[in-house]
């Protein structure tokens, strides 16, 4: 992979699929629809990026987190905040009976800013929370969970805990978040008016281009030694234990880098949509979050985005319609993606579509496929055959 | 948050919300024991099992129902009826789910979640298409009003004790049935070696079959229980899903002593809090001490001794 040019890589099969979803994103869709559509299409994208988080941390190190949503909403939260701020200015509250601090505060009989709004004032701060803040939180968990070799069944289970916990925790004082709420009636980001179409069209191509950068620093990781460590911890941790790899150490990277690609995403969902609230990032939201990946294909970085963009457009289409309807399709993608096709789109599409593809293009691109494939698409397809998590995950203390 | 108490208030404190955390006690228990069989003795996480309840609470009002409209004369026993209905309806279901779905995802305890967890939505939705998203409850018979007076503070309802004594004969029923007879040492055996106990002629499919159904059952009798003390609407099992994990998991997944004793100590620490903080806070500071616990004891409080 190292040796190949960057000219090459981009006629290569998988540097084809980047072209292709890249046109789709930045071509086909912002000219097949309107500028609400596409505000849409920007919000289940800031999903994907939770969505690719997961393929790294659940699908190749086989650690599923069921608080995604915990790291997508401290992000969202951050970036509120710094738009709340700029929102509540003294000018702007007048009214209320301690102008300069943001309106719900003033509704719950707040004086003073608190101290930790305080730091939100700033922008380039703001920027660093967005991807700190969850980063942080990430490390702290990771630290106390995998150094003391807590993993599979009972890591989500306190991962959902503490998904719990932020959404009590952010209901319950009202004064400091917003409550059920949440921050809403955000305006402008520096002076930009965040609510116009243009504002929207161009928070759109914003949110596509970091998405492209975390797919490139995940396709950066899964390609690295790091990403194929990932992997073999997957199937066979002890192994790799064993073989002198400090296992804790990767597996805490991992989780903070799905955590900052799960913050980035919050912060870009609350730009899109224009308000933050702990609907987007409690218990059901996070589980949802994984339905994301789990559809794309849990082992693919692009099945993600196509998985979040897949579901959240069906979720639309179908509430619009039949309101009733949704939980039980919700409900049967769930069942179905488990039962029938753990590996997703993805492996569908490496099982059905792929061969095709050989079939139509083997004369001419042979050389090119022959590069990229043995590296970023066999291993899914071999792993796919002794997935068996349960032989290091289940009991921590195993070893 | 003890300033301004006498210390002679703040026991009497202590005991009063000691006696009002029973009754959240006895809800843990009693889900939680469905749960730590299939989830302790199988390794399947179970995400419907509130739904499982919820469907048992609806077995329930729906035999009060009938015992109103048809037999008046014996309503005052038909909670005993709907019991077993409740039971029978689950176990049912639930031997039912194991065979279509479960049956496939032994030894992916994770994919076990997400599938329950589809399995929870759709059976939601279905509650809220057939009985309405408001929530029901059933009138109790009359032996079961009134409360006992034990001192002139605290007042134990007759409902509440007798959902208590249920929680607790379900516990002692289910250790007998676990640990002194046949059939839970087939489990046990299952658990433990299942090459070497198909080997000695124990039909291993037909115990992971009984045994999911089993606690689907127990889970419906937690529902009828349930309807005793509270109304049933189609998300109040999704309510109690995540703390009865944590119960579970905090008392050691293999264990039913660890259960209980960590159902006691979750629910008593919620409910003291709540006095001297608010509700929210309280849950959050509990969930915080549990998780906190479980990073220093990851197998639980009781753990069973395996040498590994």
């Amino acid at each position: 992979m190292k040796t190949s040019s960057p000219m090459k890589w981009f006629v290569s099969r998988e540097g084809l699929y980047y072209l292709g979803l890249a046109a789709l994103l930045v071509i086909i869709l912002p000219l097949l629809l309107d500028p609400f559509r596409l505000n849409m299409v920007g919000k289940y994208l800031t999903y994907a990026f939770v969505a690719i988080g997961l393929v790294m941390c659940w699908g190749k190190a086989g650690i599923l987190s069921l608080g995604q949503g915990v790291f997508f909403g401290l992000g969202g939260y951050c970036m509120a905040m710094f738009l709340k701020l700029e929102a509540s200015s003294p000018e702007n509250t007048a009214i209320q009976s301690t102008p300069g601090i943001p309106d719900f505060m003033d509704w719950n009989q707040l004086t003073a800013l608190p101290w930790f709004w305080e730091p939100f004032h700033s922008f380039s701060f703001t920027l660093l929370a967005v991807i700190g803040v969850p980063v942080l939180l990430a490390f702290v968990i990771g630290l106390a969970m995998f150094t003391r070799r807590v993993g599979g069944v009972y890591f989500a289970i306190i991962t959902q805990a503490i998904a719990a916990v932020l959404t009590i925790l952010i209901i319950g004082q009202q004064g400091f978040t917003g409550g059920v709420n949440g921050i809403t009636d955000l305006q402008t980001l520096k002076g930009w008016d965040i609510r116009t179409d243009e504002a929207r069209t161009t928070l759109y191509f914003i949110c596509v281009g970091m998405l492209f950068l975390c797919l490139f620093v995940a396709r950066f990781v899964q390609n690295s030694k790091l990403g194929r460590i990932l992997v073999a911890m997957n199937a066979q941790e002890t192994r790799v234990r064993f073989s002198g790899y400090d296992v804790a150490a990767f597996k805490i990277f991992v989780f903070c880098l799905a955590a900052a690609f799960a913050g980035v995403g919050g912060a870009m969902f609350t730009l899109i949509v224009g308000f933050m609230s702990p609907s987007f990032i409690g218990i059901v939201a996070s589980i949802e979050m994984v339905i994301f990946c789990a559809l794309g294909g849990r082992l693919s970085i692009l099945g993600a985005v196509y998985g979040a963009l897949l579901v959240n457009a069906a979720k639309s289409g179908f509430s619009e319609s039949f309101p009733e309807l949704w939980p039980f399709a919700m409900g049967a993608l769930f069942i179905g993606v488990v039962l029938a096709f753990p590996n997703g789109m993805a492996g569908l599409y490496q099982s059905y579509v792929m061969p095709l593809e050989d079939k139509i293009f083997k004369r001419k691109k042979v050389k090119a496929t022959a590069a990229a494939e043995p590296q970023a698409v066999k291993p899914t397809v071999e792993k796919a055959d002794d997935y068996d998590p349960m032989i290091d995950n289940y009991s921590p203390e195993k070893s | 948050m003890f300033d301004g108490y006498t210390s002679s208030e703040l026991m009497s404190i202590f005991a009063m919300q000691g006696f009002a955390g029973l009754s959240l006690f006895s809800v843990f228990v009693l889900m939680a024991l469905g749960l730590t069989i299939i989830f302790g003795q199988m390794g399947v996480i179970n995400m419907a099992h509130g739904e499982f309840m919820i469907l048992g609470a609806y077995t329930t009002y729906l035999t009060s129902g009938f015992f109103q409209s048809y037999l008046p004369g014996l309503f005052g026993g038909y909670f005993f009826v709907a019991m077993i209905l409740a039971f029978l309806v689950c176990a049912a279901l639930g031997a039912l789910v194991e065979w279509l779905m479960i049956r496939h995802l032994y030894h992916r305890p994770l994919d076990t979640l997400l599938a329950t967890w589809g399995l929870s939505l759709i059976m939601q939705q279905a509650y809220r298409s057939i009985f309405g998203a408001r929530e029901v409850g059933v009138d109790l018979p009359e032996w079961m009003l009134g409360a006992f007076n034990v001192t002139d503070l605290v007042q134990l309802p007759i409902n509440g004790l007798f959902v208590m004594i249920i929680a607790l004969s379900i516990a002692v029923g289910l250790y007998l049935l676990m640990y002194r007879s046949g059939y839970g040492k087939k489990v046990r055996a299952v658990v433990q070696n299942r090459p070497m106990a198909e080997a000695v002629g124990i039909n291993s499919a037909g115990i992971d079959r009984a045994t999911f159904a089993l606690g689907c059952g127990i889970a419906g009798v937690a529902g009828a229980a349930f309807t005793m003390i509270g109304s049933t609407g189609p998300s109040s099992g999704q309510a109690y899903i995540v703390d009865t994990f944590l119960v579970v998991v905090f008392g050691g997944a293999q264990s039913l002593v660890g259960t209980i004793v960590s159902a006691f100590g979750i629910s008593q620490a919620q409910s003291t809090m709540e006095f001297f903080l608010s509700g929210s806070m309280a849950k959050v500071l509990t969930l915080l001490v549990v998780i906190g616990i479980l990073m220093l004891r990851p197998e639980g409080l009781m753990a069973l001794k395996v040498r590994r």
